[in-house]
């Protein structure tokens, strides 16, 4: 086991990818709790397919990844909070328009550029030697600060998603915090699609929050489950894409898949227990 | 001085006036009761009230030291979420959530008192969403109390309660606003509570059809035609 664990991070990539993994694995479980329970999932969803064309764009003109695409995805994350609240097109139209039309603007791009080449798979669904140096330290800053953010404003967030009248009513701003979890969401989308890849990103974000939900019942336990079996199951995704030698991304959400599943059972018997008792 | 002043409010939607002629006054220890059909505009003049909403006429005005952003809300029964993963005890603080980034050791103890007064001090650690919803109203009002000391603002606090849970909720509110000194202003379908318990009603169609004190709306033809024609208080 350590010989094996020795072995793998011999590999520089494989440590970049394992440290950039955690933390996104750790961010997206925590938004994500947020973004389940205000019906905002999709957003995630939407989010990574417009990096993905944003990427494709910065490739083609062989400008740093990261710094054309953070931008880019921040700005559809504000447009897109902008079109649900005001409601002229529906939350879930917009998103479906402002996703497939990046995804085509990214496809076309990229096919003009090299044709299409394996780059579009490692795009579509991430590749773990995607990983530069440079893109570890902006990882890590970008992540710190999302986290940061998250645990001060921990108790507004709670207050604006479990009642945002409320909240208003108030005084919370809850138009700045829906905007928060937008802005941070988009940064972590753009961080985690080069190695999960930008079809599986958002799996990220849903499977942890829901997975911890089936067992927990207040918010602090959910978010401090979430982001361990978020953490967990990027682990064991990350060893057995080694071990087998299958696709990071992909792997993770079959680890995520499985964690979900399992806890849905452990919620079902508890249920019958219940019921059982109470009869 | 008031505590909440509404003068000559009319409010719109996409420049249709859904209430207009709004004039009302709420002192201190009042119990307004504001009364009306579906759709006659009591929904909206609550938000006008927590400053969700600008009227498109007139003002809302606050004194006697009390802020907008002070108001004790709670809101109708559909709006929160039921089947959301917290505790009582988060509930119940996110009272506070507005205040400051952390909870300070005297909201903590603002938080208990207020739950103890709601006789929900045993539930705290439980799960807001396994609790019965006469259960779920108390903690509810028990969040409302940590934003407010002085004006609690009830939209329909009862509705969907079972009879127990109802009389349950309107002695709680009684007991506020007699022994507490607590403002309380609700909206209510139901007009024999609504003369039984407060001081103040506003019948409301779209314009005021009434402001006044309980007796003297008891003496209208409106409130024998609303409470269906017995008209005993």
């Amino acid at each position: 086991m350590f010989e094996l664990i020795g072995q793998m991070f011999a590999y520089g990539f494989l440590v970049r990818a394992l440290i950039v993994g955690l933390l996104v694995s750790l961010c997206s479980a925590l938004l994500g709790i947020s973004l389940v329970l205000k019906r905002y999932s999709m957003i995630g969803d939407g989010l990574s397919h417009v990096g993905f064309g944003a990427l494709a764009v910065a490739a083609s003109l062989g400008l740093a990844p990261l710094a054309v695409a953070v931008p880019v995805v921040v700005a559809s994350a504000f447009l897109l909070l902008r079109i649900s609240e005001s409601s002229k097109i529906k939350g879930d139209a917009a998103i479906g328009m402002i996703s497939t039309g990046a995804l085509a603007v990214g496809v076309l791009v990229l096919s003009l550029s090299k044709g299409m080449t394996t780059d579009i798979n490692n795009y579509l669904f991430g590749s773990i030697l995607a990983m530069s140096e440079s893109d570890v330290w902006l990882s890590v800053l970008l992540a710190t600060v999302v986290l940061a953010l998250f645990v001060v404003f921990y108790r507004k967030l709670f207050a604006v998603t479990f009642d945002e009248t409320f909240a208003r009513a108030t005084g919370l701003r809850a138009g700045l915090y829906n905007m928060l979890l937008a802005i941070l969401t988009a940064v972590t989308v753009v961080l985690g699609m080069r190695m999960m890849g930008a079809m599986l990103i958002s799996s990220l974000i849903l499977f942890p929050a829901l997975t911890a939900m089936r067992l927990f019942k207040s918010f602090r336990s959910v978010a401090v489950s979430a982001s361990v079996i978020s953490v967990v199951c990027f682990i064991l995704g990350l060893f057995s894409s080694y071990l087998y030698n299958t696709p990071t991304g992909a792997s993770v959400v079959i680890a995520n898949i499985i964690a979900f599943l399992l806890f849905a059972g452990i919620e079902k018997i508890r249920q019958h227990k219940i019921v059982a008792v109470n009869r | 001085m008031a505590l909440l002043t509404c003068r000559d409010v009319a409010f719109a939607y996409d420049g249709r006036e859904v209430a207009s002629g709004i004039r009302l006054t709420v002192n201190e220890g009042d119990y307004l009761c504001i009364v009306g059909e579906n759709g006659s505009g009591k929904s909206t003049l609550v938000k006008g009230m927590l400053g969700l909403l600008s009227p498109s006429h007139g003002a809302i005005e606050f004194g006697d030291g009390l802020k907008q952003t002070e108001i004790g809300y709670l809101p109708q029964k559909n709006a929160v979420q039921r089947d959301f993963p917290a505790s009582v005890w988060e509930v119940v603080t996110s009272g506070y959530a507005a205040r400051s980034l952390f909870l300070t050791s005297e909201q903590r103890k603002g938080a208990e008192q207020n739950l103890r007064l709601m006789g929900a001090d045993a539930l705290r650690k439980q799960s807001f969403m396994e609790l019965s919803g006469g259960q779920q109203q108390r903690v509810l009002l028990a969040r409302a109390l940590c934003a407010t000391h002085k004006l609690l603002l009830l939209d329909e606090p009862v509705s969907g309660l079972d009879p127990a849970a109802t009389r349950e909720m309107y002695e709680m509110i009684e007991d506020l606003h007699k022994n507490r000194g607590v403002t309380v202003i609700m909206i209510s379908h139901d007009i024999s509570a609504a003369t039984r318990y407060a001081t103040h009603i506003l019948h409301l169609q779209h314009e005021p059809l009434f402001f006044g004190t309980v007796a003297e709306y008891a003496s209208t033809e409106l409130y024998r035609d609303f409470s269906g024609g017995d008209g005993h208080v």
